[in-house]
């Protein structure tokens, strides 16, 4: 299983704040195609054209990486703090 | 000596001025930010913002900006205060606080991790109007070019 959060806009756009998915194996790139497949809301919320981070096991990562059970995955949204 | 928080209670700036002179010593300028919630300069009005974070990550970001800022410019001393929760219209919000041997390296400092907080730290925005409505605030090109016009100097 692997955790996915969800901060921001996303949260209430995609109606979800966390989630677990059984996860056999994968990039986190392979998990974006996974969640862009739900229905058209996903897909467009996490289209490419859309500017988001990923953070895995609290490490923001800056291109695609394996994901293993047990991780811990977030996805965030641009930020709007100060 | 940095300093970073992210707290929901308010902050006395002038309580925090005097904990970075107190580690600062032989300091010649203190740069001192502070952000406050504005409102009523939008229809619908502004009746209190919600702040929401990534708590660990937020503030593993911010130190990581004040850490990039220090390639830039010769300061050891930062405190850098976010609040989360909900705010109302007026209250502070952010404080960003340098100390430093010269003004200059100060004022671009302070500045730099501004500009860069508003735009990687990981903080979101979300409006409640006096209307009932709500919404959570976009990213504005602005702040971005705001941040990449340091790529330049």
């Amino acid at each position: 299983m692997i955790k996915i959060r969800y901060f921001g806009s996303f949260k209430d756009t995609l109606s979800l704040c966390e989630e677990e998915l059984v996860w056999q194996s994968g990039s986190t790139d392979d998990l974006l195609s996974v969640l862009r497949k739900r229905d058209e809301l996903w897909a467009e919320t996490l289209s490419d054209k859309n500017i988001f981070r990923l953070v895995v096991n609290q490490q923001i990562i800056y291109q695609s990486v394996l994901l293993n059970d047990g991780d811990e995955i977030a996805i965030l949204p641009p930020v709007t703090g100060g | 000596m940095i300093y970073v928080a992210v707290q929901t209670d308010g902050f006395n700036s002038n309580d925090e001025e005097i904990k970075l002179e107190a580690s600062s010593g032989h300091c010649g300028a203190i740069v001192t930010f502070k952000g406050v919630v504005r409102g009523y300069d939008q229809e619908p009005r502004l009746d209190y913002l919600h702040l929401e974070h990534f708590p660990g990550i937020t503030e593993q970001e911010i130190e990581r900006i004040i850490k990039q800022a220090q390639t830039r410019w010769q300061f050891t001393n930062c405190r850098v205060i976010h609040r989360v929760g909900d705010l109302a219209v007026g209250d502070p919000i952010v404080l960003v606080m340098v100390s430093a041997r010269h003004r200059k390296e100060a004022f671009q400092a302070a500045e730099f991790i501004m500009d860069y907080l508003k735009t990687e730290a990981p903080f979101w925005k979300k409006e409640y109007f006096q209307d009932g409505r709500s919404g959570w605030v976009e990213a504005k090109s602005s702040d971005t070019l705001q941040k990449q016009r340091w790529d330049s100097k």
